[in-house]
């Protein structure tokens, strides 16, 4: 069963599409590490080196997601996961941007997959789907 | 007198063999000795010493129904923990070695080097605790540091307590390196899920059954019945017994121990994490009764520690207030670990290291609580077990126990800087372990809990 740690990173505490998501990935076979609000970076990273996650899914609610994941990558490819998969979704900036634009934007910070708001997880998971390779 | 149960507790300590001989029908001490402990030639002499002594108080031998022990001599339990990422499976490791009773002097993390394992050998480590990944997650490190061990052909024994899937794989290389290899359930089977009893029981297997005999300690078993636990376990079951009650009989409720001794310092806590539900806990999950051991801060050998953790500022600031040089007082006492006070000049200095250990160790021990910002408004983070509802505190140790100014060494354990993160006790009474049996009654609450409990209760002095 492959791993994949959840969580809401930042300053954030917005659990219910949290748990929306541990509740829909546990149902399609995967274990779900949530270490829930309030996550730091590393928070992530250290539940994906001692899980053995292949994928890590950050949540942001609350408008700062782009400071909060800055330099994420970096520290993943530090910590020897490198090639981890990075996915984010939520609200990830401040204010109307155009998505398009955002995306690019977590994209070249080294996230694999941004997701708009709204986005549902069924959506995803056929991306986590195809992604590691099921 | 031969109807009357009398059970005599013994604490093999590094430093002294302490006696209590209880008396379970009218459920109190009967007397105390304590003599230097002698395990460097036969544990034996130190023994029957404090027994003559003993005997003395009592007016001629008496026939005791069991005499059990506890140790922390010849160094006690020297353990090193392994483990994988630093705050999640190498502190469960850790954790894990502290409840144990043992003193971790050796903590590794990622893979292992050469000269890592190299370390193990000249710090003389009695058992090593490998862990690393949650169950179902990595398995590679864990058995690349069982090979790098095997590899450096280690003879010590091994307990392996990580991932279960590669439990067999464990095994195998047990098997292929000859090593002296356990096999315990997983110190942290799910992120931040800390599991101690498996490991720990596995431990105390061991050190029983291997550890006290290679350190000498066994010979003592021709003459007493048996030794039973490392000396920090015994004082750890004795806190959760204190603290929980039994049966009827009701605990003093949550509280906290200060160990003060020449070497270290040690700092138990039995209560919850939090008692607030409007906190986030954030970490790894805290034990109910938990120990933490701070090796750099002691009275005499690790005096030049206590200097250490404070800076050129800070010695300045206490010669000013208090005209005590901290560090020419700390070096006396680390040249000549039998000094006593005999000056009240000695005796104020003392006391100032004694403050320090204590104000350091629950720095270190208590929990953090950091206010956040959110645009939902403020949130709680916490760390660590926030102590702040503990209504009692006491002291036990020699150093805390024989001073004049043991309320004073045990005040500094709570709040007294305003406006830190630090959740110390906010209000606590305090109490003095004054007839020192705390360990001793972690012994006798295997045999009865009950009275142990009683004796405790009455025991445990009130400083005002």
């Amino acid at each position: 069963m492959k791993s994949i740690v959840i969580g809401v990173i930042g300053a954030d505490v917005h659990a219910v599409g949290n748990k929306i998501i541990e509740y829909t990935l546990t149902n399609a076979g995967y274990n779900v590490v949530n270490i829930g609000v309030l996550s730091s970076q590393e928070d992530f990273i250290h539940a994906a080196i001692e899980t053995n996650a292949p994928l890590i899914l950050v949540s942001s609610l609350y408008g700062h997601g782009e400071i909060d994941c800055r330099g994420m990558r970096a520290k993943c490819v530090e910590s020897g996961i490198g090639d981890v998969l990075l996915y984010v979704g939520g609200n990830i900036v401040v204010g109307k941007q155009d998505f398009a634009e955002v995306r690019e934007r977590f994209l070249k910070m080294g996230f694999d997959r941004v997701y708009p708001p709204g986005t549902p997880i069924d959506e995803a998971l056929a991306d986590i789907r195809k992604d590691l390779g099921e | 007198m031969s109807d009357v149960a009398r059970y005599l507790m013994i604490d093999f300590g590094s430093t002294f063999t302490k006696l209590v001989a209880v008396d379970r029908e009218r459920e109190d001490i009967l007397a105390t000795a304590m003599r230097p402990t002698t395990v460097t030639t036969d544990i034996r002499t130190g023994y029957r010493a404090a027994l003559a002594d003993l005997e003395e108080r009592l007016g001629g031998p008496v026939a005791f129904d069991r005499i059990v022990a506890c140790s922390s001599a010849a160094g006690g339990l020297k353990m090193a923990a392994i483990g994988l990422v630093e705050e999640l499976t190498v502190e469960a490791a850790k954790r894990v070695c502290l409840g144990a009773g043992a003193k971790v002097d050796l903590v590794l993390s990622h893979h292992v080097t050469k000269a890592e394992v190299k370390k193990i050998l000249d710090k003389k480590i009695d058992i090593v605790l490998l862990a690393g990944g949650a169950d179902g997650g990595n398995t590679e490190c864990a058995l690349y540091n069982l090979k790098m061990l095997g590899e450096a052909g280690l003879r010590i024994p091994i307990v392996y307590a990580g991932n279960k899937d590669c439990q067999d794989d464990v095994l195998a290389l047990f098997e292929t390196y000859g090593l002296e290899g356990h096999v315990a359930e997983n110190v942290m089977p799910r992120i931040n899920q800390l599991n101690v009893k498996s490991a720990r029981d596995a431990i105390r297997d061991i050190f029983l059954k291997r550890i006290i005999e290679a350190k000498g300690i066994k010979k003592i078993e021709d003459e007493i019945d048996e030794v039973v636990l490392p000396t920090p376990e015994a004082v750890l079951t004795a806190c959760e017994l204190l603290s929980k009650g039994y049966m009827n009989e009701p605990g003093m409720g949550e509280l906290c121990v200060v160990d003060i001794g020449g070497a270290t310092t040690d700092m138990y806590s039995v209560c919850h994490a939090t008692k607030r539900s409007d906190v986030i806990l954030r970490g790894l999950e805290e034990p109910y009764a938990k120990r933490t051991v701070e090796g750099d801060l002691g009275v005499r050998w690790s005096a030049p520690g206590i200097v250490q953790s404070l800076s050129e500022e800070e010695l300045k600031m206490v010669l000013l207030d208090t005209g005590v040089d901290l560090k020419a007082e700390a070096e006396k006492r680390f040249a000549d670990v039998s000094f006593l006070p005999l000056t009240p000049e000695d005796e104020y200095a003392d006391r100032l290291l004694a403050e320090m250990c204590a104000y350091k160790a629950m720095s270190r021990h208590a929990g953090r609580m950091e206010e956040v910002f959110t645009p939902i408004g403020m949130a709680y983070n916490q760390t660590g077990k926030d102590l702040t509802d503990v209504r009692t505190v006491i002291g036990t140790g020699g150093p805390i126990i024989r001073s004049r100014f043991a309320r004073e060494i045990l005040a500094k354990t709570s709040a007294v800087f305003r406006g830190t993160q630090e959740l110390r006790p906010a209000r606590p009474d305090f109490y003095l372990d004054s007839e020192y049996i705390l360990a001793a009654m972690g012994l006798f609450a295997r045999i009865d809990p009950l009275s142990a409990l009683r004796i405790m209760k009455k025991h445990m002095k009130p400083l005002q």
